[in-house]
């Protein structure tokens, strides 16, 4: 009973907290100094279509760096947790419906080759690295659930993880010392405004992560599964 | 006060209920998850203006008045870190819930004694 009165307090309190945003919070009407600056210099100043691109790996980079971080410890965590001994008493486990093996067997090229194109065109359309690599990982999810028997191979994992999380820093000093700043895109050419091979650094930065998030959400997904077996 | 912002209110409110009030670890994650989307509903719409478009520069935006017709890239930026950071903490949490139900075989919160005071 006292517990439940807590409880009610608690989340009065923060409906009186909350409550300003809702009642006296006006819609702004136009954009933030901030937001003007990055959306009327970002096209030139950078080259790439996407602005929350441009504001995402290049003005907001080392942010995006930490991001990257984060995500690799709760990897890392998530392996430490989850980490166990290969036992020899594996049970046969029942292979999974013939709907879902000939599905996979569909399926899983097609849905690498969309995260693939999702992080290549991360400087033109919504989309990026993180979205691009999530997407990759879903397809390794379903490979790893239509056979029961199937394994990641973990150096390859680690192999791409680290190098392109190595990559991605690499990129960002070369950003350092032959344009303005860390995470600086404008050191190769800017192209053509719109098209494939535009926006600098950008793709390439997006590409590494996307390769990066991708291992490390197989990584995750592969330490729960075997956590299960 | 736009209806978004309200809903990511009743959100975060949901989630947070959940997270005090349900037993069972899985819904406590849950109730997390909830709370979580509601930050990113109200963080989209302070960032959102009314009928202007995505901010990406291509047929439907003109470049040189780009700065009328677009929302705030920023928060949009944001949400998409918060929404990773997200993911990465909810898997931490449920490889927390697996490793404890091994360990005591049920997922009842209150089976849990070790640090309560």
């Amino acid at each position: 009973m006292v517990k439940k009165i807590f409880i009610v307090i608690i989340l009065g309190f923060f409906a009186v907290m909350l409550l300003p945003l809702a009642k006296d919070f006006t819609p702004f009407q136009e954009l933030s100094p901030v937001a003007e600056k990055y959306v009327e210099d970002g096209p030139e100043e950078l080259g790439s279509a996407n602005l929350v691109t441009s504001v995402i790996v290049t003005y907001r980079g080392l942010d995006t760096l930490g991001e990257v971080a984060v995500l690799f410890i709760a990897a890392a965590g998530v392996g430490f947790f989850l980490r166990k001994e290969e036992k020899g008493d594996k049970t046969p486990k029942r292979g999974s419906s013939q709907i879902l093996q000939s599905g996979t067997a569909f399926l899983f090229p097609l849905i690498l080759a969309f995260g693939v194109y999702i992080f290549l065109h991360g400087h033109l359309t919504p989309g990026g690295g993180f979205q691009g690599g999530v997407v990759i990982a879903s397809g390794m999810v379903l490979l790893l659930l239509s056979s029961a028997s199937a394994k990641i191979n973990e150096n390859v994992l680690h192999l791409v993880e680290s190098l392109s999380g190595a990559s991605y820093v690499a990129i960002g000093i070369l950003g350092l010392v032959l344009a303005t700043g860390f995470l600086d895109n404008r050191f190769l050419d800017l192209g053509e405004f719109g098209t494939l091979l535009s926006a600098g650094a950008i793709p390439l930065i997006y590409s590494f992560i996307g390769l990066k998030v991708g291992a490390e959400l197989v990584g995750i997904v592969n330490n729960m599964q075997k956590d299960q077996s | 006060m736009t209806l978004i912002t309200i809903l990511g209110l009743v959100l975060i409110m949901i989630g947070l209920w959940g997270m005090l009030t349900q037993k069972n670890i899985i819904k406590i994650i849950i109730g997390f998850s909830i709370m979580d989307t509601g930050v990113h509903l109200i963080m989209v719409s302070i960032g959102y203006l009314k009928d202007r478009t995505a901010p990406i520069i291509d047929s439907a935006v003109d470049q040189a008045n780009a700065v009328n017709t677009v929302v705030d890239p920023i928060p949009s930026a944001l949400v998409l870190t918060a929404i990773v950071i997200g993911l990465a903490v909810t898997a931490l949490m449920l490889s927390y819930a697996i490793k404890l139900y091994e360990k005591k075989g049920t997922l009842d919160i209150n089976e849990f004694k070790e640090l309560k005071w």
